[in-house]
């Protein structure tokens, strides 16, 4: 028994000295972090004590719930724009990361409803079903949900999508894709291009035909490989997919899939690449082209503005070139061909002027067939039924009856390699 | 002069129970302090701070409160699920894909039947359907074992990577829409197949009573299994040795099987609980890891369902306040994981306290 007090005696000595050795630093603590503040990159919540409501005056705050955390370029984008938009309109905000597509995507955003925030944003595609199924639980709370369909019909007021018209910007990407495939077919590199999907749902369709359009508005006789990886973010997965489509013989890839993996085995294999989401020219200073982006500020700073001043807004907000939402990120001039930045330019200037449609019609064929009728999934049905006439003047309406994409063609000179996903 | 060790370490014979709890709940707190100081050192951040955050994240609001529990129940559900076995010294190290098998029996139930049938014999359904799963998924390691002496770490562990593989492929077979890789909530307009609110006379209703209310009944009938009936006490013999249990007239290939089929389908049932009463949706994350956590839990309860309550509410906690850290304070995910590790080492780590014995030798005296 003695042994016992007297290892208890030592363990709590310890405690108290471990107890004081914590406890001293406290004061110097709490100033600390308000210097950091406005220098680092972390000014998140702009006040990591008063967490708990009351100990401050209200000021308006908002929630982001992002899928995965900084080292998705998808997510990075996200979260990058989260900041600006929250730091230009000088409101508080949370943003929750590694939110998966189930549960936990409710449950954060009860939370955040909970703790005062006002409008509720998710990034990822899976969260839809679980922010709708918070929006019926807080009806005084705005929810937005990027990349989501089922707004428009769903017909609750707090629950809104958003998206942009990024095939657009991916057209664009890809006319800078066939000025340096152009290049690479004079060198007598073969006119093929090899692209790394994640899913076969129609945002990823929609997105690899539009850059193919684009490499094929220089390039006509262009072909494009395209794997997929079922997951958004896989480095290992992406990687090896990048890989197996250089060696399957493609001249420069692009992608549609969250990690750095492919923009990095194309800088090992020395093959240039056209990235997504932002630029990989950190990871891939010889290989990088130029990356198409949505830049979501315009459309986070649209919501708050809107909700601040109790106006209503638009359940279903597409946003475009003219809204600042479609952007395309810095030319490599190293590495792109001479005279890309003028044929961006003048292509920008024609889909601006409304001269120049991405899915024109005789620009591609489906089957052998120029398309003159197709009824899209565009409103969400328990059947995912095709309703929706999308052909009209001589061109698939992308992103205007819904602002997430539908194009869900394969069309001809476009291979795909595997669907099982 | 001989040389002697300062120190020397014996086994305890024994050990009164508040004082291996003393010894746990020291652990606890000096894991916290250690996080207070790492979280200071890297971050800058008053620990004080950091602690009242962590109980902010589990208990901070009602619905944080209700979430925490309900957490809580899932894994003592799933500890519960895998006592039995583990008890009977057979390491069962399957509860993740027992468990996600029921998942995808419940689930597929509701998806292939949604609307087809009433609510109450859809629930049925479900249910019967994932004790089913879970029981297969339990059995087939016992049988093996019990006939041919296979290894059943390696066996359930195996079977975890086909109830994955499984999931993931069913869930491309019913992903909406198409190509997205997603389930989404399942029936979420019809609410055909999910568990129903339960209202109780003191607590009102909460839609995440039902599954806490199971649970609480099933850690009072598994203590009671264990350690009250015929069957818990078989378990015990086989659990020491085969051979006197054989010697004693047990049928040991039976206990194995039969302990392995209770096992699995509890599991089954917490699958249930989770797809029909909870998250309605189906992933092959769903489990997310508990299958190995309630390993700790019981283990760290030394079996005792009772016990397993305060282990797992522990755990459940520091997960939850670990991830309102990491998010609170702007940092990334992984620090919460870094917090959990660092508590976890220190847990698991005074369970060496708790079975042997420091002693310090009076060097001086024995020399005079």
């Amino acid at each position: 028994m003695k042994k016992f007090l007297a290892l208890i005696l030592a363990l709590v000595m310890a405690l108290a000295l471990v107890a004081c050795g914590g406890k001293t630093p406290t004061p110097s603590g709490t100033d600390e972090p308000d210097p950091q503040q406005p220098g680092t990159e972390q000014p998140g919540t702009e006040d990591p004590g008063t967490e708990d409501p009351g100990t401050e005056t209200p000021a308006f705050k908002v929630g982001f719930i992002t899928l995965h955390d900084e080292n998705s370029t998808y997510d990075l984008n996200f979260i990058n724009a989260a900041k600006a938009a929250s730091e230009k309109l000088g409101i508080d905000y949370v943003i929750k990361t590694n939110i998966p597509e189930g549960q936990e995507c409710y449950e954060t955003a009860c939370d955040m409803a909970e703790d005062g925030c006002k409008v509720i944003f998710a990034d990822s595609f899976g969260h839809e079903d679980f922010m709708i199924q918070a929006a019926k639980e807080y009806p005084d709370v705005q929810f937005c949900h990027s990349t989501g369909t089922k707004a428009h019909t769903e017909g609750l007021p707090n629950y809104h999508n958003a998206f942009a018209s990024i095939y657009e910007g991916r057209y664009l990407a890809g006319v800078a894709a066939g000025m340096k495939l152009q290049q690479l077919v004079s060198e007598g590199k073969a006119a093929k291009v090899g692209y790394v999907g994640a899913f076969t749902y129609a945002e990823v369709v929609s997105g690899y035909t539009s850059f193919f359009l684009g490499v094929r508005s220089i390039v006509p006789e262009a072909t494009m490989e395209v794997t997929f990886t079922g997951s958004w973010y896989d480095e290992a997965a992406e990687k090896e997919a990048a890989n197996k489509l250089i060696q399957g013989g493609c001249s420069l890839i692009s992608q549609h899939a969250d990690s750095f993996g492919a923009p990095t085995a194309c800088e090992t294999a020395g093959v240039p690449d056209v990235s997504y989401n932002g630029s990989t020219k950190d990871v891939a200073p010889n290989t990088y082209i130029i990356s198409s982006r949505i830049n979501w500020e315009p459309y986070y700073e649209y919501v708050i503005k809107a909700v601040q001043n109790g106006e209503k807004m638009d359940p279903d907000w597409t946003g475009t070139i003219a809204t600042g939402s479609v952007e395309l990120t810095e030319l490599n001039a190293d590495v792109a061909a001479p005279g890309t930045q003028e044929a961006i330019d003048a292509a920008k200037a024609a889909l601006e002027a409304g001269t120049l449609h991405v899915f024109d019609t005789t620009k591609f064929t489906v089957e052998g067939k120029a398309l003159d009728s197709y009824l899209a999934d565009v409103d969400s049905d328990a059947n995912y039924e095709h309703e929706t006439e999308v052909i009209k003047d001589g061109y698939f309406h992308e992103s205007e009856y819904r602002s997430a994409p539908y194009f869900d063609l394969t069309i001809d000179g476009i291979t795909l390699l595997d669907t099982a996903f | 002069m001989n040389k002697e060790s300062l120190l020397y370490i014996s086994k305890r014979d024994s050990i009164p129970w508040y004082k291996s709890w003393l010894i746990r709940g020291i652990a606890i707190v000096l894991a916290l302090i250690f996080c207070g100081v790492i979280t200071m050192l890297l971050t800058g951040l008053n620990p004080l701070q950091v602690f009242s955050t962590i109980f902010y994240g589990a208990f901070g609001k009602a619905r944080k409160t209700w979430v925490t529990v309900q957490k809580l129940a899932i894994l003592l559900g799933i500890a519960l699920a895998i006592t039995p076995a583990f008890k009977m010294r057979f390491w069962n190290i399957g509860a993740e894909g027992q468990v996600l098998i029921g998942c995808l029996a419940s689930a597929s139930c509701m998806i292939t039947l949604g609307g087809k049938v009433p609510n109450a014999a859809q629930v049925a359904i479900c249910l019967l359907a994932s004790l089913a799963a879970g029981a297969i998924w339990g059995f087939l390691p016992a049988f093996f074992k019990a006939k041919w002496e296979t290894n059943e770490t390696l066996f359930t562990l195996m079977m975890n990577y086909i109830a994955m593989q499984l999931a993931a492929y069913f869930i491309i077979v019913w992903e909406v829409p198409k190509g997205s890789g997603n389930i989404g909530i399942i029936n979420q307009v019809s609410e055909a197949g999910w568990l129903p609110v339960l209202k109780l006379p003191l607590i009102g209703e909460h839609k995440y009573l039902l599954t806490i209310v199971v649970v609480a009944l099933l850690t009072v009938v598994m203590f009671v299994y264990l350690k009250y009936s015929k069957h818990g006490y078989e378990i015990s013999v086989v659990g020491e040795s085969h051979r006197t249990a054989s010697y004693a007239g047990i049928k040991v290939d039976r206990v194995i099987i039969r302990t392995m089929v209770l096992s699995g389908a509890i599991c089954g049932l917490v699958g249930f609980l989770l797809v029909s009463g909870i998250d309605h949706t189906l992933t092959t994350t769903l489990v997310g890891g508990r299958g190995f956590t309630a390993v700790m839990v019981s283990w760290l309860a030394k079996f005792n369902p009772i016990f397993m309550v305060f282990t797992s509410l522990l755990l459940v906690i520091l997960e939850r306040g670990a991830t309102e850290i990491s998010s609170t304070f702007s940092l990334n995910a992984s620090f919460a994981d870094i917090l959990t590790g660092v508590i976890l080492f220190f847990i698991i780590g005074s369970d060496f306290f708790t079975t042997y014995q420091l002693h310090f030798r009076k060097a001086r005296k024995e020399a005079k």
